[in-house]
């Protein structure tokens, strides 16, 4: 694949730093700003989809910056995997920026994280669009400090106190990352996707993978280390904390699903069985963590880290299927975290509070927010015909099919337990009275339409799953496949 | 020779490194974080082999390196992961610098502001914009 048509791996990454800087330029007005952003992030949205439709075309779009002959110089390629992953975390991104042009958290009205927020989408589009090592590290590195800046934005001492926290776990798998990628170049010479796949195995490159895998499993919020997310995250302005909890830990799951699916898949021999008691402990300590608090922010933050567990899963089960139902996991989940997190501020809105125990009462305030939360907590937990049920369909399918059947054991537990305490948030803050009711104004229009959005996309994937399901195999299938 | 120096720099490194950031007190942890990203680059330089001292520059008529050349690409490497390094480094000192201003002890042990944890009851004490309301 060449051409001009190639130019287009680059939209990913030029689009939101176009974004960044215009918004940077337009500081001085900020509802100018806020529109540039806006059109940022629809032009975002349309790029992604025009790669989407060229990659269904011709399979990948690959580019070598600067002309150099392959492997040397550094190569965007953007495969289905890719692609599918650009397009959902675009769409993910003009949501959010719509929900936060909503105002629905009056302390959103400052607009200076807007370059931020353009900066921290192109290191993600930048992370899934690569095709070269090093400038692996490097995109991750771009959404890190943007994800800091955009931590500290308030400045208050809980923000200081979490992005601390964020800060030195991440840095510390970041320097395990690089550790990782100097130990492949060493042992291989390599650092372009393609070629390492062909490189031959050594002692030496199996400690690489394995220095990769952890800071990769870091990055995803794995077990043991997963403490960074739900200690962070709460202290995030709604609408970025939706962006946050809907992208960035699933980058650090894209990347183990690259290295295992395709670029070290003899690794796999070694790791199948620490992914899968990872998995499963990662699943058991989030959905644990979330019985047992009560703030909605942190509920749901300690869900990510059991969906996650999820993830690894279905990365462990190291089969076409399982890496089929991985890529379809990863997308609904995306939709459905971050619609969530966008309901909760909703929720706090109507109710004053994001604390279960000073809440309640939503359900008859607001009926129609009431039946857009059931849509994707039902999801999250995998009730039919959601595209929860699909998604874990899949995954317990795979795993029962393989033998699996511990792992497929901790999935149905953690299953329950992701629907107790969603029943808690349901039963607290929608059923219950409130113990002090509060005179509340109309929610804005724009937010209630950006989250229906989102429950739509769910209940549509939940009802016609053929059509992701179809592509997610084809994506799978052009992860395994030897390119090149 | 020099590999061996460098071995034995990028062990010194790390191990303060590790030190330091599992001190308690968070000037160390941020020169802890510094350092261990020292020793890193350093050996990220040392996984493309060094020794050589012969530039990596083409003559006029030459279209092939010699073989005895330096190889360039961890130098590229390793300034990009210098630059990114450095403004890690930045951030997380004027992190540290808003963060004395408010909790001046500096002690990471004592730092609950983010997680405020249980309270007396065993429960998750409600968030500080929960309490202060």
């Amino acid at each position: 694949m060449s051409g001009a048509l190639a130019n287009l791996a680059l939209a990913p990454v030029l689009v939101p730093l176009t974004g960044a800087v215009g918004c940077v330029l337009l500081a001085g007005r900020p509802r100018l700003a806020e529109g540039f952003s806006l059109l940022a992030g629809l032009v975002s949205l349309l790029m992604a989809l025009l790669v989407l439709q060229a990659v269904g075309e011709h399979g990948r779009l690959a580019l070598i910056l600067g002309n150099w002959a392959w492997p040397f110089g550094i190569e965007f390629v953007v495969d289905r995997l890719s692609a599918g992953m650009i397009a959902v975390s675009a769409l993910i991104a003009l949501v959010c920026l719509v929900f936060q042009a909503a105002r629905v958290d009056p302390a959103d009205r400052r607009s200076a994280a807007l370059p931020l927020v353009h900066g921290l989408m192109a290191g993600v589009g930048g992370a899934f669009a690569t095709g070269d090592l090093f400038n692996l590290y490097v995109w991750f590195e771009v959404m890190l400090i943007a994800a800091l800046g955009l931590l500290v934005h308030r400045g208050r001492v809980a923000a200081l106190d979490g992005t601390l926290r964020y800060l030195v776990l991440n840095m510390v798998g970041t320097l395990v990352l690089l550790t990782g990628i100097a130990v492949v170049y060493g042992a291989t010479g390599q650092l372009n996707f393609a070629a390492l796949a062909q490189a031959p195995a050594s002692p030496l490159l199996a400690a690489g993978v394995a220095l990769l895998t952890v800071a990769f499993l870091a990055k995803a919020a794995a077990f043991p280390v997963f403490s960074w997310m739900p200690a962070a995250y709460h202290v995030l302005p709604a609408p970025v904390l939706a962006l946050f909890a809907g992208l960035l830990s699933k980058v650090g799951v894209y990347a183990l699903l690259r290295l295992f699916g395709q670029v070290f898949p003899a690794a796999m021999a070694h790791w199948q069985a620490v992914l899968g008691a990872v998995a499963v402990a990662t699943m058991l300590a989030g959905a644990l963590g979330a019985a047992w608090h009560w703030d909605l922010r942190r509920i749901l933050a300690f869900h990510i880290v059991s969906q996650i567990g999820y993830l690894i899963l279905a990365v462990a089960l190291a089969t076409p299927a399982g890496y089929a139902a991985a890529i379809f996991y990863t997308i609904h989940h995306i939709i459905v975290k971050a619609n969530l997190f966008l309901i909760a501020a909703l929720v706090c809105r109507v109710a004053g509070s994001y604390d279960l125990r000073r809440i309640g009462g939503v359900a008859a305030a607001r009926p129609l927010l009431a039946i857009i939360f059931a849509v994707p907590a039902l999801s999250l937990v995998g009730i039919p015909p959601l595209s929860g049920f699909w998604a874990k369909f899949l995954v317990l399918r795979e795993s029962f099919a393989g033998g699996h059947w511990v792992w497929g054991g901790a999935a149905l537990v953690t299953g329950v337990l992701t629907l107790y305490s969603m029943s808690k948030i349901w039963i607290e803050a929608f059923w219950k009275p409130h113990p002090a009711p509060v005179a509340v104004g109309r929610l804005p229009l724009a937010a209630l339409a950006s989250v229906a959005l989102l429950a739509a996309i769910t209940a549509g994937i939940g009802l016609f799953p053929q059509t992701l399901l179809g592509f997610a195999g084809q994506a799978a299938a052009g992860l395994v496949e030897v390119t090149r | 020779m020099n590999a061996w120096l460098l071995a034995l720099a990028i062990g010194l490194c790390g191990g303060a490194a590790v030190w330091l950031i599992l001190a308690r007190d968070l000037l160390r942890v941020v020169v802890g974080l510094a350092l261990a990203g020292t020793a890193v680059n350093l050996f990220v330089l040392m996984a493309g082999r060094v020794g050589s001292g012969v530039p990596a520059i083409m003559a006029d008529a030459e279209t092939v390196l010699a073989a005895t050349a330096a190889n360039p690409l961890p130098q590229a490497l390793v300034l990009t992961a210098i630059v990114i390094g450095f403004a890690f480094v930045c951030f997380a000192l004027v992190l540290l610098m808003a963060l004395l201003a408010k909790r001046p002890e500096g002690d990471v042990d004592r730092l609950a502001d983010a997680e405020s944890g249980a309270g007396p009851d065993g429960k998750p004490q409600p968030f500080y914009a929960e309490r202060r309301a």
